[in-house]
């Protein structure tokens, strides 16, 4: 077993976990925070994406030991003292989520990807997503969604 | 519970219906806090795992778990032996749970474990020794038919035909449909065209993969959290085939993170029910991806011949379809639906369409959006557009001159009441992507596409809250967001404001019985039944008012989401609101509820057409979709997002479909891509924007007009998209 | 008198007839007169049969009545995704 402690939605936390247990697992089984879905635990989906030191990353391929003294940012952390972020809002909205498995993981994709281009064109959205995948929408929605919240965050 | 004859929903003006309020369900979902399959936990869980045959076909001697049992960790084996026949109608369904004398596909499940953790359960299957006897396996649909192939199943004899075989066979059963002599209509036309195709399976790909959490006492007592679009289905399943009574037996749907058909049966769950008893702990069972796509249900690959003849002047004088599905291990493949809907779209004198349902090593089939009819309608809307070009013709004109309507027999059999294929073409032909002008190497194609909908078993409770609020409580689970639907159509009738009606998926032992969330049927058969519940609920708050004024209850009405005195009594009384009865309700006869329990028919049938652009890279061969939309009746659209929704998303699983999906099986037998790397499905790179139509129709079957959407969207892709590909331009 | 169409497998299993008259005033009855008159039918009536009469699809509604004159054609249960 391994002691890790690291930043998880800016708390500090110290879990223990086996040297071969993935951050995802650690998120889920251990920590209870169960936003983060496992949709193939091979880095295909997104289902499981976190932010790493602000850079997002498939839980599903990081080791929870390499947490050691950094930040994750799940799905749990972006509301902010019950309130929405302009993209949950905006998913909310542009009905961007049909069975909403996958939405975790758009959220902290385009939260990334907003964050690096405040205005992304379509296809900018369409590609920075692409390592997302959902299987009910067609991806229109997100994709207004994402532009349209793009636009209220511009707005301030 | 159909259309009030004097109700027209194309000129009623709904306060709610056909706005687009936030889902009920929403919130937690963009937060993180909804619970899917895999959220659940329990104190003193075990982790479930499954050991599958690695061979395509085996007949297994022997099973030694004895090494496996040591372990220390392990609390719990299960293999065909703690699995007993019962029912017959469920054999197959217990068979494919877990293999008996033979493994038939590469994936079948012999054995499975819980331990106490995921690491020890890994080990554990791997000390199960099972001693194969491996034996020729066949996954190709038209090589399965062919004498001499491997045969899955020594009692299979091929059904409805005359004589019956003596010998075994792959062909489980034959089957046909249609009318007149297409012969006949052959010899009147001018250009008869037949081809043969072939489509692989494709798998649903939803991406919460199958998971469950058992919970079975030594009293027999038991409880299952489950991904499913069924539940009760889940219930009845299990407890028949684990051996329990189904009211011991509680099911609860946690959210679900897509189905498209693939969660309509049972696999894992009857094992983590096994486990859990076994062990006396809870079972947490939780397929991989890898799993999913070797051990669930995947559509049938196809093969197909079509020919069809029409007239210069572009009428189809016959239509002829042979249809061999593939299903998998066991019989029940969707060949009856696919040959039923082959020619639905058109008005036709001499069509007949033949299916034969084969057998191979692969995975049990099951239901993909449409069953049966994306491949189907691939190749007959194909021949269609080849016609079209050869005598010259627009492909919407040609499809105009032959669409089905209202009175039309169709060709699986009933006449058509009222439907909108003609007015779906007619829009496609009016949009602007229809004369939008193509960029070099890029091609037009259109499909028309049908599917027959249906209703089922359906029970709804709505309960009047004491502060004027309404808890709705349904029971099929919402795969795309139905909740917000069924708390319009409540508020609807109700005539009170959509955030204070609340509704949730009850669980197995709070409300009767529903069938499955299949079929395009819930916001037909559970919003019909919803609505229902609500006029119920209004009768007993119009009878309470009644009290509370002394005059007769046939003497109020409701109306603005108050009852108010009508007749003789009109103007005595000041209305009383939904929140004022609600108020008072303990002292004036109790609990205020409305039920309906309904086995809903008369959902009507669905078209859709599609148009698609594609460009195709002169060098790599790469196709792109540049413009894409859909068309489609929805008789009347409750919550017109989720109508878009639905057409936007089947029609992207109908381009993956048409450009990267299919399963590849290797001479080994073996699945080659069970994976989302090699099993790719649309990216949101792949695709444009997805334009939609929605026609309204309004489905007499339907208080509202209501025709479910779900399916049809997958069914037109196919011959659009390979359309557009070749080039074939309109003229 | 309720003349009732046949199609798929229920066709093979009335031995051919495409088309059957039979006596029956709602949905059950004709399924029970069905099966009578044609045994190997009984089992796939029994699997699942959807009625449709005069166009509407009846997948399971026993006392359906059947209107003197309506047209019946008997078709394969559905299922879907």
């Amino acid at each position: 077993m391994v002691r890790v402690t690291t930043r998880i939605n800016g708390d500090e936390v110290t879990f223990v976990c086996e040297p071969d247990e993935t951050l995802l697992d650690v998120l889920r089984d251990r920590l209870n925070l169960t936003g983060a879905k496992e949709g193939c635990g091979t880095g295909d989906c997104g289902a499981c994406s976190v932010t790493l030191d602000g850079r997002v990353v498939c839980s599903c391929l990081v080791l929870g030991a390499e947490a050691e003294g950094r930040q994750v940012g799940t799905v749990e952390g972006i509301a902010r003292n019950g309130k929405l972020h302009p993209l949950q809002e905006k998913f909310l909205e542009f009905a961007a989520l049909q069975c909403g498995v996958c939405t975790p993981g758009f959220l902290v994709a385009a939260k990334a990807l907003l964050e690096r281009n405040p205005d992304p064109t379509e296809a900018e959205i369409r590609f920075g997503l692409a390592g997302n995948l959902c299987r009910c929408t067609g991806y229109d929605k997100i994709v207004r969604a994402v532009q349209a919240a793009a636009a209220a965050m511009r707005k301030g | 519970m159909p259309l009030d004859a004097k109700f027209d929903p194309a000129t009623h003006h709904f306060r709610l219906v056909g706005t687009r309020p936030l889902r009920p369900d929403g919130y937690d979902k963009v937060v993180g806090r909804a619970r899917f399959g895999a959220d659940a936990s329990a104190p003193g869980m075990l982790v479930g795992r499954i050991l599958r045959s690695p061979h395509p076909h085996a007949r297994i001697r022997a099973i030694d778990t004895a090494r496996a049992a040591k372990l220390p960790g392990v609390k719990a084996i299960v293999t065909r032996d703690d699995f007993k026949d019962g029912d017959p109608s469920l054999k197959d369904v217990l068979v494919n749970v877990m293999a008996r004398d033979k493994a038939l596909y590469d994936g079948h499940a012999v054995a499975a474990v819980a331990a106490t953790s995921a690491s020890v359960a890994r080990k554990a299957l791997k000390l199960i020794r099972v001693d194969y006897e491996i034996l020729p396996h066949v996954t190709d649909v038209d090589e399965a038919m062919k004498p001499g192939a491997p045969i899955l199943h020594g009692d299979m004899r091929t059904e409805n035909i005359e004589p019956a075989p003596k010998k075994a066979s792959n062909v489980a059963s034959r089957c046909e449909f249609g009318h007149g002599d297409p012969e006949q209509g052959f010899k009147q036309a001018d250009v008869v065209i037949e081809r043969r195709f072939k489509t692989e399976a494709t798998h649903q790909g939803y991406i919460e993969p199958h998971a469950c959490l058992a919970s079975v006492g030594s009293d027999g007592q038991g409880e299952l959290w489950v991904c499913t679009q069924g539940h009760y289905m889940v219930r009845n399943t299990c407890a028949a085939l684990v051996g329990m009574d189904v009211s011991k037996l509680r099911v609860t749907a946690s959210e679900i993170g897509g189905g498209f058909g693939g969660k309509t049966t049972v696999f894992i769950e009857p094992v983590a029910l096994a486990l859990s008893r076994k062990a006396g702990k809870p079972v947490k069972l939780v397929m991989s991806r890898e799993e999913v796509f070797r051990a669930s249900g995947p559509t049938s690959s196809a093969s197909m011949t079509v020919k069809i003849g029409v007239t210069r002047h572009g009428r189809i004088t016959g239509a002829h379809a042979d249809i061999r599905f593939q299903g998998g291990a066991f019989a029940g493949s969707p060949i009856e639906l696919g040959a039923m809907s082959a020619f639905a779209c058109y008005d036709l004198e001499h069509v007949k369409a033949v299916g034969w349902d084969v057998v191979t090593n692969r995975p049990k089939q099951a239901a993909y959006r449409a069953p049966g009819a994306p491949m189907v309608a691939f190749a007959v809307e194909s021949v269609l557009d080849e016609l079209a070009h050869k005598i010259g013709m627009d492909p919407v004109e040609l499809r105009l001159k032959n669409t089905a309507k209202e009175g039309t027999r169709s060709s699986y059999g009933p006449k058509y009441n009222r439907i909108g294929l003609a007015a779906c073409l007619e829009a496609a032909r009016r949009h602007p992507h229809y004369e939008a002008p193509l960029g070099p190497n890029q091609g037009r194609g259109i499909a028309a596409g049908f599917w027959f909908n249906f209703g089922g078993q359906t029970c709804v409770s709505l309960n009047v809250n004491i502060d004027g609020t309404v808890a709705l409580a349904v029971g099929t689970p919402d795969i795309g967001g139905s909740r917000a639907s069924m708390c319009m159509m409540a508020a609807e009738e109700l005539g009170i404001e959509y955030d204070k009606v609340r509704a949730i998926v009850a669980d197995t032992s709070s409300l009767g019985y529903n069938d499955i969330s299949e079929g395009s049927r819930v916001t037909f058969s559970t919003g019909l039944a919803t609505i229902a519940a609500a006029r119920d609920a209004i009768g007993k708050l119009c009878a309470r008012a009644a009290k509370i004024w002394g005059i007769a209850p046939e003497a109020v009405v409701w109306e603005n989401g108050r009852a108010r005195p009508a007749g003789p009594n009109a103007g005595d009384f000041a209305p009383l609101s939904l929140a004022e009865i609600a108020k008072t309700a303990a002292k004036t006869g109790g609990p205020i509820a409305g039920h309906h329990e309904v086995n809903a028919d008369g959902a009507g049938v669905s078209f859709a057409v599609h148009l698609c652009d594609a460009e195709v890279d002169p060098e790599t061969g790469r196709v792109t979709i540049k413009r894409y939309t859909v068309v489609q009746d929805a008789g009347k659209a409750i919550h017109p997002s989720y109508v878009e929704g639905q057409f936007q998303g089947g029609a992207a699983q109908g381009i993956g479909w048409a450009l990267n999906e299919e399963y590849v099986y290797g001479r080994d037998g073996r699945l080659q891509n069970p994976g989302f790397l090699d099993y790719r499905i649309p990216v949101a790179s792949d695709l444009p924007m997805i334009d939609t139509v929605i026609v309204e129709v309004p489905n007499p079957g339907h208080p509202y007009g209501v025709r479910g959407v779900g399916e049809t969207s997958i069914v037109p892709p196919l011959a659009a998209i390979d359309k557009a590909k070749a080039g074939k331009k309109r003229r | 008198m309720v003349r009732v169409k046949l199609s798929g497998p229920l066709k093979v299993a009335a031995g051919g007839e495409a088309e059957l008259e039979v006596e029956a005033a709602n949905i059950h009855q004709l399924l029970t007169r069905l099966a009578e008159l044609h045994p190997k039918m009984k089992p796939m009536l029994e699997r699942g049969a959807a009625v449709a009469i005069d166009g509407q699809i009846y997948r399971d509604d026993w006392f359906r009545a059947i209107p003197e004159g309506s047209e019946v054609v008997i078709l394969p249960r559905m299922v879907g995704g």
